[in-house]
């Protein structure tokens, strides 16, 4: 299967200029590469950077060492040289990400911020709106919530509604920050089978999951960060 | 936000070295960027950091000291703006952009009614037909959540927040592609704020809008922007990807300004 997503020699420093410029080593030459159908599972202690890389993927933090490359249709990006506009157009039509937490918006409903990854990419909006209402309802959202904005949701709740959003579109690359942490049983279930679903539609798939049940079910491979831990390369 | 509308075509906006001065006094230093179709340019800092001073200099309010501003007119050409004679350059404010003032009284007839605040800037750009300015005006009302009920009340009796809605739709009635705004929840109640953003976001979503948003607000920024210009004495400390400015700022100014909020 085709390499989705290639990290070469990616390292990452925090520089504290309110401690005085303290310089925090977070990761060091980190090499990783994801296929196709393929779906990896960041693993290591906590702190140990696996939320910061996936930040850098997707560009929400920058990767000032190293190459970062996305195959995008029939071209490859550098994110970590990539323009804004070039990160937004990745996020839109090809990197898909569950954070760890959502972040909800002021007035917007459940149903419309799951819904939203679809509307950005041209799909009409009642047709949106009604596969978003599908994937809350797999995800067992209760129906009387999903007119509600999630800001006052449980913690599952919230997590459900981000799944559902970061599910809901084709993104041929999806990141995944612990998206089971919160969730019973049956819930996390049902993100197994999403995942497989997403595998066999030829996605390719980087994961933080800590469920070892979770995780030998949907893992293909698991990179231990401890290799790529700053101290030890320093 | 919501992710631009692509267009592959060309920016919208160029400023090159856009550089203002009062006297001797710096106003906004060497400030370059490119804006493209759909996309929200926020411009933050502190009070007295240069933001209201470049917004007027790139919507041709003031005239820079020194630097270029360019524009995509609507046939393509990418035009100097303060090489545009009086008429283009009214046309342009006219009908391809809009303003939105802090103070909607800035941006408002008080004494007309709230119809003909949006009505006006339609028969602007040569609507004549009555019903159909009445009928527009209407809808837009609607649209920025303000009872129709009230089109033939003036703003004066209006709250904060209606004005502000009110302006809003008096600038997106005849269908600009820019939308210049200066704090444009500044003077409004926590709730009020949030009402009035996330109808901005839907609005700007909805009609591919580009936008240059000044705020100090680091949470309108996040709200709105896809991406970020961080001013402080007139210089340009940090540019980026609104998100990436905010979770993992690289100034040491741009640290402090985040770590100062309580969470955004
Ligand atoms: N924006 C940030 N600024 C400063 N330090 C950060 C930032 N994000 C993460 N860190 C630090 O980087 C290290 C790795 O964090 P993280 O990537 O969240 O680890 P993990 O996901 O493996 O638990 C931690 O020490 C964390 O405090
Ligand atoms: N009309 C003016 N005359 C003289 N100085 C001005 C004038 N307008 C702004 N300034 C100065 O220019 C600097 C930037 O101001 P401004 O652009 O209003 O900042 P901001 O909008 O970020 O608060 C400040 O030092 C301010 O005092
Ligand atoms: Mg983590
Ligand atoms: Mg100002």
């Amino acid at each position: 299967m085709p390499t989705r997503l290639c990290l070469n020699g990616v390292s990452k420093n925090f520089v504290m200029h309110l401690q005085g410029g303290a310089v925090l080593p977070v990761v060091a030459e980190v090499e990783l590469a994801v296929a196709a159908g393929e779906c990896v599972v960041l693993g290591g202690r906590s702190g140990i950077g696996k939320s910061s890389v996936l930040k850098m993927i997707y560009g929400n933090y920058r990767c000032e060492e190293g190459q970062i490359l996305i195959t995008d249709g029939d071209r490859i990006v550098n994110v970590a040289t990539a323009s804004p506009r070039e990160i937004l157009a990745l996020r839109k039509e090809t990197i898909g990400y569950v954070s760890q937490f959502l972040r909800a918006i002021p007035r917007v409903s459940a149903r419309d911020i799951v819904a939203e990854p679809l509307i950005e990419r041209g799909v009409e909006r009642d047709d949106a709106v009604s596969r978003a209402e599908d994937m809350l309802a797999r995800l067992n959202v209760p129906e009387k919530l999903w007119g509600l904005p999630p800001a006052t949701f449980s913690g599952g709740e919230q997590q459900r509604v981000n799944i559902a959003r970061g599910f809901i579109a084709d993104f041929p690359i999806l990141l995944l920050d612990e998206p089971t942490a919160s969730l019973d049983a049956a819930n996390r279930a049902v993100v197994v089978d999403l995942v497989k679903e997403k595998k066999a539609s030829g996605a390719a798939l980087l994961g933080i999951l800590h469920d070892a049940d979770v995780r030998e079910r949907i893992a293909d491979r698991v990179i231990d960060m401890e290799a790529f831990a700053a101290e030890k390369a320093a | 936000m919501n992710l631009p509308v692509f267009d592959d075509g060309a920016p919208l906006l160029r400023a090159s070295g856009v550089t203002r001065y009062y006297g001797t006094r710096i106003g906004c230093t060497d400030v370059s960027f490119e804006l493209w179709p759909g996309e929200v340019l926020a411009v933050v800092g502190e009070s007295g950091s240069g933001k209201t001073t470049l917004l007027n200099c790139l919507s041709t309010r003031l005239v820079p000291t020194s630097g270029v501003v360019e524009y995509r007119m609507r046939d393509g050409a990418m035009r100097d703006l303060f090489q545009l004679n009086e008429a283009e350059r009214r046309l342009l404010m006219r009908t391809d952009w809009g303003f939105v003032h802090q103070n909607p009284a800035d941006g408002l007839r008080m004494t007309v009614s709230a119809g003909a605040n949006v009505g006006e800037r339609l028969m602007a750009v040569g609507a004549r037909n009555y019903g159909a300015i009445r009928g527009e005006a209407e809808s837009w009302l609607d649209k920025v959540e303000i009872d129709t009920g009230r089109i033939d009340d003036d703003p004066r009796g209006f709250s904060g927040g209606m004005r502000q809605r009110l302006q809003i739709a008096r600038n997106l009635v005849t269908g600009p592609r820019l939308i210049f705004m200066d704090e444009p929840t500044g003077g409004l109640d926590v709730s009020v704020q949030a009402r009035l953003l996330d109808l901005l976001r839907q609005l700007v979503g909805e009609f591919g809008l580009s936008a240059v948003v000044v705020t100090h607000d680091l949470a309108v920024a996040r709200l709105l922007s896809h991406r970020m210009i961080v001013m402080r004495g007139g210089n340009v400390i940090e540019t980026g990807l609104t998100d990436q400015v905010l979770d993992d700022p690289r100034a040491p100014y741009t640290q402090l300004l985040v770590s100062s909020i309580l969470q955004v």
